[in-house]
């Protein structure tokens, strides 16, 4: 731990600022909880939001994974697991079972989150109604009248346009029944795992100075019409690596000839599998 | 001309057996000393279309506004009468059922296209809206209502997914009133329709628009300064100067005869056709 910063790099004043901030957010599923959002020592849009969740509720006994678009080893996800090793002590592992805390940009991991873990997503973009609705005091009201109809004219549109809905990522959903969220920019594919995940889920936006949440085992339901039902993508291919049909899948560019290879988009999920398989085969 | 001698011209001689569908009472609004509206009151009668017309500042715009729940007047009541036949205070109503009444029972049709349509949409989009916000969740059957109601308005169905902005001034006026009255609403408040229009187009519109709330027996709320829309669009007519209604009465007999002094200068300052 490096000298001359507080436990977990935020003061404690800030740290019960937004554990208020979180506690509210979580009894009220999806409602976003304005917070003093603070300077942190890195850009906007680089997770500033997760971070500060992150630091708030982080314990000496915790255990740290933090993945950027689902992988353990990129540029984002290895500052800040190093920033929280320095600056708070604490372990830090990249599979997701041993994780008490996993702060994400993108993805949900592949492996079932269970009762007791948190996952800390990081939001660019809290507002799910900001794109036909400029005006924050208009969508606080929107919200307050659960007046989302609206929301349905970007389903529309989709559909109108390209035969089927083309929202691919931050797909809007219905938390509890009440509120209307903006799941983070994971894919739709993760949508599904949000419902009733027996994890807690809290979703932090810096530079928004928003903070809301979804508590364990809260339904989740994502948007969609009556003739035209949510669906989650699928490939043909499957993992090149561990051969893995069920799980979100990346496409690589290889050569310069333009081959591709597909492989799974969460690292830890990959390699426990390969792991698995080449264990089998040595027995 | 007392007020009180011209309520008493119901639309027909014959007493009306329905209650009024909306009666207001001594509606007024102060902006900081001026006095922009000072007791209006007035009745609308189920399927009535009601011409409000005066100069520019006359207090139009301001009764629309307070009606429609865009403003909040000072003082009065406007007593609607819902679909199970209870009346409730419409200036009283509290924002959620405000908002659900605006949504269900009326609609608002603006003198800019812009401001009641949205043109970052497509306008079948635009219409459909109306119907999702009604609680509609069936794609392929809302295509079939809007594309049937943009018919109605003679709007090629077609061009049911451009965008707005790439229709004339006309049709985007046709499809402000497509998007209104696709929920088939009971009330409408109307702010100059054909503003800004030319006259062949204007002429069209209002033949349109009478043929619609005739077929549809649809109540109306129209705010005009042009007399010659009032007396094709309107059964009965209220002539406001400075906030207040100097006239009211049958839209042919106002103009015909009109009793104010100030309605008989409004009358005769139209050039004769």
């Amino acid at each position: 731990m490096i000298a001359g910063y507080n436990f977990a790099y935020l003061d404690e004043q800030t740290k019960r600022m937004i554990r208020r901030a979180i506690l509210k957010a979580t009894a009220i599923p999806g409602y976003q909880v304005p917070f003093a959002s603070r300077e942190m020592p890195l850009p906007y849009g680089w997770g500033t939001g997760g971070i500060q969740v992150t630091a708030s509720i982080i314990g000496r006994g915790d255990t740290l994974k933090v993945i950027d678009q689902g992988a353990d080893d990129t540029t984002n996800a290895v500052s800040i697991r190093r920033f929280f090793a320095r600056t708070a002590g604490v372990r830090t592992t990249e599979r997701t079972r041993e994780a008490s805390i996993i702060q994400t940009r993108h993805r949900i991991p592949e492996t079932p989150l269970r009762e007791g873990q948190i996952i800390v997503f990081q939001v660019p973009i809290p507002e799910p109604l900001r794109w036909l609705e400029p005006r924050e005091r208009e969508t606080r009201r929107m919200h307050a009248h659960a007046d989302y109809g609206a929301m349905y004219v970007k389903l529309y549109e989709d559909i109108a346009r390209y035969g089927r809905i083309a929202t691919g990522y931050d797909y809007p959903v219905v938390v509890n029944g009440r509120y209307l969220m903006r799941p983070s920019p994971i894919p739709k594919f993760d949508n599904p795992k949000l419902d009733r995940l027996p994890a807690l889920a809290l979703f932090g936006a810096g530079r928004e100075k928003r903070i809301y949440a979804v508590p364990p085992h809260t339904p989740v339901k994502s948007l969609d019409f009556e003739d035209h039902p949510f669906r989650v993508e699928s490939w043909r291919e499957r993992c090149a690596l561990c051969g893995s049909g069920s799980s979100f899948l990346d496409e690589i560019v290889v050569d310069d000839s333009g081959r591709r290879m597909f492989v799974c988009s969460d690292t830890d999920y990959c390699s426990g599998r390969r792991a698995k398989r080449s264990g089998a085969e040595a027995a | 001309m007392s007020d009180a001698a011209a309520l008493e011209l119901a639309p027909d001689a014959a007493p009306a057996v329905a209650p009024p569908l909306l009666a207001a009472r001594g509606l007024a609004k102060r902006y900081g000393r001026r006095t922009a509206m000072a007791d209006v009151s007035f009745e609308l009668w189920p399927g009535e279309v009601l011409a409000v017309v005066g100069e520019s500042g006359a207090g139009k715009s301001t009764l629309l506004r307070c009606l429609s729940g865009q403003d909040e007047p000072d003082a009065g009541e406007a007593m609607y009468r819902r679909l199970d036949g209870t009346a409730v205070d419409v200036l009283r109503l509290g924002d959620v059922r405000r908002r659900l009444l605006l949504r269900t029972d009326w609609g608002v049709i603006h003198q800019n296209p812009r401001d009641g349509l949205r043109f970052g949409v497509s306008a079948g989009a635009n219409v459909a809206e109306r119907l999702m916000e009604n609680g509609a969740r069936h794609y392929a059957d809302m295509r079939a209502e809007v594309a049937d109601w943009l018919m109605r308005l003679e709007i090629d169905p077609e061009r049911m997914d451009e965008l707005p902005h790439t229709f004339s001034g006309g049709m985007q006026q046709r499809l402000q009133i497509a998007r209104c009255l696709v929920t088939r609403p009971r009330l409408v408040f109307l702010d100059e329709p054909t503003g800004g229009l030319d006259v062949s187009v204007q002429a069209r519109l209002l033949d349109l628009l009478r043929t619609l709330v005739r077929e549809l027996e649809v109540a109306a709320i129209l705010v005009t300064h042009d007399l010659a829309v009032a007396r094709m669009l309107a059964d009965r007519l209220a002539v406001m100067r400075d906030g207040r209604v100097v006239e009211l009465g049958l839209t042919d007999q106002v103009l015909d005869d009109p009793q104010h002094p100030y309605t008989q200068l409004l009358v005769a300052s139209v050039l004769p056709a």
